[in-house]
């Protein structure tokens, strides 16, 4: 019976499932946050505005090539061949010999950085011109308008893209097991490897990254819902509509 | 009288399209000039010209003797020193009210929160919005956003206010407040420099109308002589058009 196999497998190998799941958890955050700092960084480059002439105007150019070219680059080939390359290329050619756990973690920021690229730019298009006008005129240069202004609203903007690139990574880390890291897929590997209950075993891996996405969906459309703000609003100084005291505490204007 | 800012043989083109062509004009200390025109007239280009939202093709802008237009210049500085509201309101969607009149004085002014709070709160009953600094712009109407506009442009303490259409985007019951809190400001001494299309209100608190057509400024002087006894015929033909 194959229930009775699930069972088995699961008291004689939670350990490994747990610490691979973990694993897996791991470097799907790491990655997604690295990742999404590196598809900023990259969306305010790109949004530097381009001066009309003179050396700066070569450089900036240079560099948004080069980073354009990263983009579609790690966008255009699959992560497990990447990992390939990043993994045995680095040791082979470069002679750096990596952790298995820092190429692991850095094959997934980079390839979630790509992304995150695109994700950021649509982002920031989608910010109202009338904002960085707004900004400009009151005396802001670029990177003031930039982080007091447009990222606090592309950071909204982008929160739902960010999760599912997220789910994404959790599922994607599996790839991760052709260079040996120990995360869930690698660890229902090991364990029906031995026991060549691989129904059972991959069964239980399934519904192990099916917790984990959903919990990761479910907690973001809180934060979503947590970052559009109150519906409403209360007044200050006495006025016939006001039901609120503006001494309590919640209805403090925040610093 | 003190010339705040001077512009000297503006021009302003999109591609081979001439908005702006030799722009001579000036705005002295308290002095409240209004810019009157039909639509694509160039009157709201003028305006984004003077605090560079659009690069001037040629020509010069004078501010403190100083040509602003020279590359050397910090045009961040300068913004600094003009308060501009736009007719879309432009209010930062990321802010409460307080925090839009003190974001400015924060990053670019370098005070400190409580000081810039006090002025920002100054300027916010200036408008009659101080009772609304805890709310979002999404949880204002038009006339609201406008005056909060008002009070952030003016917790910059600038030079000079510039205009641009404030009441062209509101509905009809909301432009009087806007004008009143406008009104307000211009009997207190303020220098301000309007583009509008409402002529009641320029005739009642202009010093000086500059009325353009085409990209030149046709004709300028005190509301009487331009409403009035236009000497233009153009001038003539855009009033009757719209006091009709």
């Amino acid at each position: 019976m194959s229930l009775e196999w699930v069972i088995t497998i699961l008291t004689d190998n939670w350990p490994m499932f747990l610490r691979g799941a973990g694993m897996t958890l791991l470097i799907s955050i790491i990655g997604t946050l690295i990742g999404a700092a590196i598809g900023l960084f990259i969306g305010i480059v790109h949004t530097i505005p381009m001066p009309e002439r003179g050396l700066k105007r070569y450089v900036q150019k240079l560099i948004n090539f080069l980073l354009s070219a990263y983009v579609e680059f790690f966008r255009g080939t699959p992560m497990i061949v990447q990992a390939m390359v990043i993994f045995y290329g680095s040791a082979m050619a470069f002679g750096i010999d990596m952790d298995v756990f820092t190429a692991a973690v850095f094959i997934v920021s980079i390839n979630t950085g790509a992304y995150m690229a695109e994700i950021v730019r649509g982002g920031i298009i989608s910010v109202d011109k009338g904002q960085f006008e707004a900004a400009q005129a009151i005396g802001m240069d670029h990177f003031q308008t930039m982080i007091n202004i447009v990222l606090p609203q592309v950071v909204r903007n982008i929160l739902p893209a960010t999760g599912n690139q997220f789910v994404i990574n959790i599922k994607d880390t599996a790839v991760l097991n052709v260079i040996g890291v120990t995360e869930l897929y690698f660890q229902t590997k090991s364990v029906s490897g031995n026991n060549f209950r691989y129904f059972e075993s991959f069964f239980i891996a399934s519904i192990l990254y099916f917790i984990m996405t959903f919990t990761v969906t479910l907690l973001l459309r809180r934060l979503e819902r947590k970052m559009a703000g109150p519906a409403n609003y209360s007044m200050i100084g006495g006025l016939p509509m006001q039901v609120v005291n503006p001494e309590d505490k919640e209805h403090k204007i925040k610093e | 009288m003190e010339k705040v800012i001077e512009i000297q043989h503006l021009s302003k083109s999109f591609g081979t399209h001439e908005v702006l062509k030799d722009i001579d004009f000036a705005v002295s200390k308290g002095e409240v000039v209004c810019v009157i025109g039909s639509s694509g007239s160039g009157k709201s280009t003028l305006l984004r010209c003077v605090n560079l939202l659009e690069k001037p093709s040629g020509g010069k802008i004078i501010y403190h003797g100083e040509n602003i237009l020279d590359d050397r210049h910090d045009i961040h500085a300068y913004r600094t020193k003009l308060g501009m509201v736009f007719q879309q309101f432009n209010l930062f969607n990321n802010h409460n009210v307080l925090n839009n009149c003190v974001v400015g004085q924060m990053k670019v002014l370098k005070r400190k929160r409580p000081k810039a709070e006090e002025i920002a709160k100054k300027y916010l009953q200036v408008v009659g919005m101080d009772q609304y600094i805890n709310a979002k712009p999404e949880h204002l109407s038009g006339g609201q956003k406008q005056r909060v506009a008002i009070a952030r442009a003016l917790s910059m303490e600038p030079d000079v206010m510039l205009f641009d259409e404030p009441t062209s985007a509101l509905d009809p019951e909301m432009v009087g407040e806007v004008l009143k809190v406008m009104k307000d400001l211009a009997k207190s001494g303020l220098t301000m420099l309007i583009v509008t299309h409402e002529m009641e209100f320029a005739k009642e608190v202009a010093d000086r109308v500059v009325f353009m057509d085409k990209g030149v400024i046709v004709e300028e002087g005190p509301p009487e002589q331009i409403f009035n006894n236009p000497e233009k015929e153009r001038t003539q033909e855009f009033l009757k058009r719209t006091l009709n």
